[in-house]
């Protein structure tokens, strides 16, 4: 035991009592540690201050290369947006024209109901004098006065293709049966249309002559709900 | 012993202070770093082969961080201080990496 206990104690007695030597190596690998800790923790901010002068400039020149590609992308892309958004502009005006073309034309040819101002025409025949022809005769003259919706009694659109027949000793309005008493409501200058029944040798005095009677309103509102039968045109192709 | 506390205490210390570096000495401490790794695993190496001599490790130690840093402010003073750093990085990696080798030899006989 006293062989091997001399140089342990040896050993102690070199920690406790340690070398000026031992402490500068202490010292320098303390300061190593210290400066891989720094320099570690220090690595861990994303700032730019540890990179070099050159690596800064050939950064910044990526970074302007990639600034000059973007702003010309950018510059494509405004162009192109502001072409769809006049394209888009266009085609909201085109659109919108198109839609009152069609809301006007769906009027002319009966396709939607109508409303605005215009006159009713009662025409009574008891004498059944009242054929085909003087019921278009009177349409025809609500037509000259500018009437720009007709319905017959509430079921007969009157529209470009309507006819008129005689069938029976009823009348037939493109295809439907009006019966007695006859109501024309017509859409239009109220003025115009009821003055253009009354004038002398008019409807109301043709229905005189045949025994009836034509009594006419005129009102702030007509509303006519009734529809024409609309045929997709068989010969006549759009030029 | 001693040096293990050190070692430890330094750590502690870096740990603990969480000093930033101040922007001269920036470029050169990685190196010296790297440098003063060199060192001690020369430093361990000698250790094992039962040659190990206090002063030997001091100057060298030393001396490697002083010439390392000195090397890359010569660079930076050139225009070429990523291209030195980085070769004085390669010189002592391979130092190290034959050190190492030759502990490994040491210990493992492999």
């Amino acid at each position: 035991m006293p062989d091997h206990g001399l140089p342990a104690r040896q050993g102690w007695r070199e920690l406790l009592r340690p070398r000026a030597s031992q402490i500068i190596v202490a010292v320098l690998i303390g300061a190593l540690a210290f400066a891989i800790t720094v320099q570690v923790s220090d690595d861990d901010s994303e700032d730019y201050s540890g990179v070099r002068g050159d690596e800064l400039v050939e950064l910044l020149k990526s970074l302007d290369v990639a600034n000059g590609r973007l702003a010309t992308q950018l510059d494509e892309l405004t162009v192109t947006r502001n072409g769809l958004l006049s394209s888009t502009q266009r085609s909201e005006r085109a659109e919108k024209q198109a839609k009152r073309r069609a809301e006007d034309l769906s009027i002319l040819a009966g396709t939607a109901g109508a409303t605005g101002p215009g006159i009713e025409v009662v025409i009574k025949d008891p004498d059944r004098q009242i054929d085909a022809p003087a019921l278009l005769d009177a349409i025809e003259e609500l037509r000259d006065a500018g009437a720009e919706a007709i319905a017959i009694n509430g079921v007969a659109r009157v529209v470009a293709q309507t006819y008129f027949l005689d069938d029976d000793g009823q009348i037939r309005v493109g295809g439907r049966e009006i019966k007695r008493p006859y109501r024309i409501e017509a859409i239009g200058a109220s003025q115009d249309l009821a003055e253009a029944v009354r004038i002398r040798g008019g409807l109301t005095d043709r229905v005189a002559n045949r025994g009836g009677t034509a009594t006419v309103v005129r009102k702030d509102k007509v509303t006519i709900t009734a529809l024409a039968d609309v045929k997709s045109p068989e010969y006549a192709r759009p030029k | 012993m001693i040096p293990v506390i050190g070692l430890a205490f330094g750590i502690i210390a870096g740990l603990v202070l969480q000093p930033t570096v101040p922007t001269a000495l920036q470029p050169y401490l990685p190196i010296a770093i790297v440098a003063a790794l060199d060192a001690v695993i020369g430093a361990l190496r000698a250790l094992g082969e039962r040659r190990f001599d206090d002063r030997v490790f001091v100057v060298s130690f030393i001396s490697n961080v002083v010439i390392a840093a000195f090397m890359v402010y010569l660079g930076d003073q050139l225009g070429v201080g990523s291209q030195l750093s980085t070769g004085v990085v390669v010189v002592l990696g391979i130092r190290i990496f034959s050190n190492a080798a030759a502990i490994r030899r040491r210990i493992f006989h492999a």
